[in-house]
């Protein structure tokens, strides 16, 4: 009974208890928000990379593919059929693209992938990335007249964020009205140049009044253009026509400025040129245009800025891939969606078992990301582990003060045992307070490690606006806020450690203090 | 101010007591109702003639003896001898007072006696059974149900009120589930014990806003509490003037002459010292009877 009270009155009258009470709660708000931030990190990337990836992947080892994608979803069926939500085949093949930016060519180092876009949406969340309303319901690689998102519409509130202003133009009323612009200057250059009224110069003049160009002109706004015009006897006129559509990634044609805003080199209804090699031997490069139909976000800036999706057939038929008899294409990889609640791990065995290894590699997504998932793993371990100590040196603090308190009741000691308290009793007290140190630390710890996930955002804002320096910087890690994730289990752990990190430490005064021979602890002065 | 004591409460609180009693073997059951009765003569009595109360018969029993005690305190290598050779016999219902100069080991013997330290050789007897070479539990239990220990320095708990130090020898006897269903019995008698030494407006004071008499008058209160059979008291009025000493032993003989408790106290104080039925000196570590 006195140990209860006891604990509750030094409790209430040591200001010094503060301390400790101090200590034990920043380190476990610390690890609260440390923990729930890298939780939230972890699984906001883990959404992103595994909504890029299938869940499961199959793929043939070779670049110029396997045939017969039908055979192999087939197969794959037939094995692991009621696991199986949705499969859908593509072509990766490394490439160059170049963006033509006012005469001037920006080259980008790319994956290129052909999808199938009936069926890809249905293998990632690739589709909710896209920037048309309309191709978020369904893909279709063939240009929008316009209506883009002007504003990100992944964030909760897009008023907050930077309108993209030159998505409002993008789509058909863009290119035409480029295309038509180029040419109109062309016309007016040429006509500077040549004073003399050349066929070329009527030819640039007539072709910006929108009648069809004269093929010998080199007035034209693209300058891929028109060029596979001679071949096929067809003049691609780009203001009505566009290229096989391409979706690029964001970052691959855009910046962001220091401001906030994205600034994009090209838009929809801009023409790339694509290089890539053949499915041939020896390897033979060739080079195709696309014309942007979208752009793809991500938040990822390793796949934003890395990978371009383009029609599986028009690749296929480009890289040779097709079987000139039974039109059956070549494919490289099969992208698996598996069931919610599935074990990847033994549908990949599974495939593993029936695919011979020297031509198929499957994989989960997590096999594909191990490196950088086990990378943030450990930096969650480590960092752990770090702040377990800052708790643990706070712990040797409550050791310290814990003594001081011992010594400072060393009579109140005496007195107690002089009434017929225990050994016990007496340890019973400072356990007791540790414990209930440890408690309220913890308890007001946790309370003000919630409040500061929950405010997080602007308490990370007002930093930023009290150093000048950013504390969270968007356009770095492609997240518009900072992701958090309260894990019970994890906060569970961490006031589990904090409170038997208080009691162990007071074990030892406690021990003194039971110790104490009573005759001296009454003497004591 | 007692007319509020009902006799069932105390008579439940007793047998709590008792119940302990029982489980600690060779100290017999205390008398029940013994207090609750005595405390209703004691209030009544008038202003107590100290005086009368000498010359009574000391033909009672022994209760606490002490035989052969050698105490020495090590200081380095060589050992300071204390006690050598301490015999000493206190009967039932006694007041002994043991006189003796600062630092002859009147404190060592009072702490042999209640069981606080233990003697190097020798050995203390309460009621004929040896209790020096008890267990630590044993004597922690001696001390909490039969001892009760007043010092100088009155030593009350300075975080806790006067009604909470009188209750703490009921909170360390009792868990908290039985506090808690005693609680209204031991409140009421920690009360009564504070009326009994005028402090019923001190019931909520924390010591420090207490006065030194005021101190070790609730330190009584709390050495009563237990019923105890034997109060030891280190110089209880070794720190108060002489007229709040003298009220301190005007209660101390009170308790010694209604209650029939018996007292041992310690003091170098020849005047408190006669208070006591029986004055023996304590001089180079001998008794020598006065």
């Amino acid at each position: 009974m006195y140990k209860l009270l006891l604990c509750w009155r030094y409790l209430r009258t040591r200001t010094i208890a503060l301390i400790c009470i101090v200590s034990v709660m920043l380190g476990v708000a610390t690890m609260i928000v440390v923990n729930s931030v890298m939780a939230g990190f972890t699984h906001e990337m883990q959404t992103r990379l595994n909504g890029m990836l299938g869940d499961l992947i199959l793929e043939s080892r070779s670049m110029d593919g396997v045939s017969d994608a039908d055979w192999h979803m087939a197969k794959i069926r037939q094995l692991a059929g009621e696991k199986i939500a949705g499969m859908s085949p593509t072509v990766h093949v490394p490439s160059l693209m170049y963006i033509d930016v006012g005469g001037q060519l920006l080259t980008r180092q790319v994956t290129l992938v052909g999808i199938d876009h009936r069926t890809y949406a249905s293998v990632s969340q690739f589709g909710q990335y896209l920037q048309h309303p309309a191709n978020r319901e369904q893909l279709q690689f063939e240009l929008r007249a316009g209506g883009y998102d002007v504003y990100d519409h992944q964030v909760d509130d897009p008023q907050t964020t930077k309108p993209r202003k030159q998505m409002r133009d993008a789509g058909w009323v863009y290119r035409r009205s480029k295309t038509l612009l180029a040419r109109q200057q062309q016309a007016r250059r040429q006509a500077l140049q040549v004073p003399a009224q050349t066929p070329a110069a009527m030819a640039a003049v007539a072709k910006a009044d929108g009648r069809e160009p004269s093929t010998k002109s080199p007035a034209t706004a693209n300058p891929f253009a028109g060029l596979d015009a001679a071949e096929t006897g067809h003049v691609f006129d780009p203001v009505i026509e566009q290229h096989p559509g391409v979706v690029l990634g964001i970052g691959l044609c855009s910046y962001r400025s220091a401001d906030g805003a994205d600034h994009f080199v090209a838009l929809p209804g801009d023409d790339v040129r694509v290089s890539f090699p053949k499915a041939s031997l020896p390897p033979e490069a060739i080079s195709e245009f696309y014309t942007i139909v979208d752009f793809y976000e991500s938040k990822m800036s390793e796949y934003d800025s890395n990978f371009v999706f383009v029609p599986i057939r028009s690749l296929q038929e480009s890289r040779g891939m097709i079987d000139p008899e039974t039109k059956v294409g070549k494919f490289t990889s099969i992208q698996i969606k598996l069931r919610p609640g599935t074990d990847a791990v033994r549908v990949r065995d599974l495939l593993r078992s029936q695919f011979p290894a020297q031509q198929y590699m499957v994989s989960t997504w997590r096999d594909k990301q191990g490196p950088l998932l086990a990378a943030v793993q450990m930096e969650t371990a480590v960092l752990n582990l770090l702040l377990f100590m800052i708790i643990a040196v706070a712990g040797f603090g409550i050791l310290a003060i814990f003594y001081m308190i011992v010594v400072e009741k060393t009579r109140d000691i005496g007195i107690l045992k002089s009434l017929g308290a225990s050994g016990t009793g007496i340890m019973g007290i400072f356990l007791g307070y540790g414990l209930s140190l440890g408690i309220v630390g913890s308890g007001v710890g946790l309370a003000i490690g919630l409040a500061f996930v929950a405010n997080i955002n602007r308490i990370a804002d007002l930093l930023g606006r009290l150093t000048g320096r950013p504390v969270f910087d968007p356009s770095m890690y492609y997240f518009q806020k900072i992701p958090t994730i309260v894990e019970p289990k994890t906060v569970a752990w961490i006031l589990l450690g904090a409170i038997s990190i208080a009691v162990l430490a007071s074990i030892l005064p406690a021990r003194r203090a039971a110790r104490l021979h009573p005759v001296k602890a009454l003497c004591y002065e | 101010m007692n007319k509020g004591l009902s006799k069932q409460a105390a008579i439940s609180l007793d047998a709590s007591w008792n119940t302990a009693h029982r489980a600690e073997g060779p100290v017999s059951a205390a008398d029940p109702a013994r207090l609750s009765s005595s405390l209703r003569s004691l209030s009544e009595l008038p202003g107590a003639a100290t005086g009368a109360l000498r010359g009574k018969s000391q033909s009672g029993p022994v209760q606490l003896a002490a035989r052969g005690l050698l105490k020495s305190y090590r200081k380095g290598p060589i050992g300071i001898p204390v006690l050598q050779g301490i015999d000493l016999e206190v009967r039932e219902g006694e007041f002994l007072s043991v006189i003796g100069q600062s630092g002859c080991g009147k404190s060592t013997l009072l702490h042999l006696l209640g069981t606080l330290d233990q003697p190097d050789a020798g050995e203390v007897l309460f009621e004929g059974n040896r209790i020096d070479n008890l267990p630590n539990a044993s004597r922690d239990l001696l001390r909490n149900r039969h001892f009760g220990m007043i010092f100088q320095f009155y030593h009350l708990l300075p975080e806790l009120t006067a009604l909470e130090n009188v209750l703490a020898p009921a909170y360390i006897a009792e868990g908290v589930v039985g506090y808690w269903r005693r609680r209204k019995a031991y409140r009421q008698r920690a009360t009564e014990l504070l009326c009994l030494v005028g402090l019923e407006h001190r019931l909520k004071h924390r010591p420090r806003e207490m006065s030194g008499g005021e101190m070790q008058r609730a330190a009584i209160a709390r050495a009563l509490l237990a019923q105890p059979r034997v109060l030891l008291a280190d110089e209880p009025t070794g720190n108060l003037d002489r007229a709040t000493g003298e009220h301190v032993m005007q209660i101390l003989s009170r308790l010694n002459e209604q209650q029939k408790l018996t007292i041992v106290m310690v003091t170098h104080d020849a005047w408190i010292a006669q208070q006591g039925d029986r004055v023996v000196s304590l001089v180079e570590g001998r008794i020598r009877q006065a």
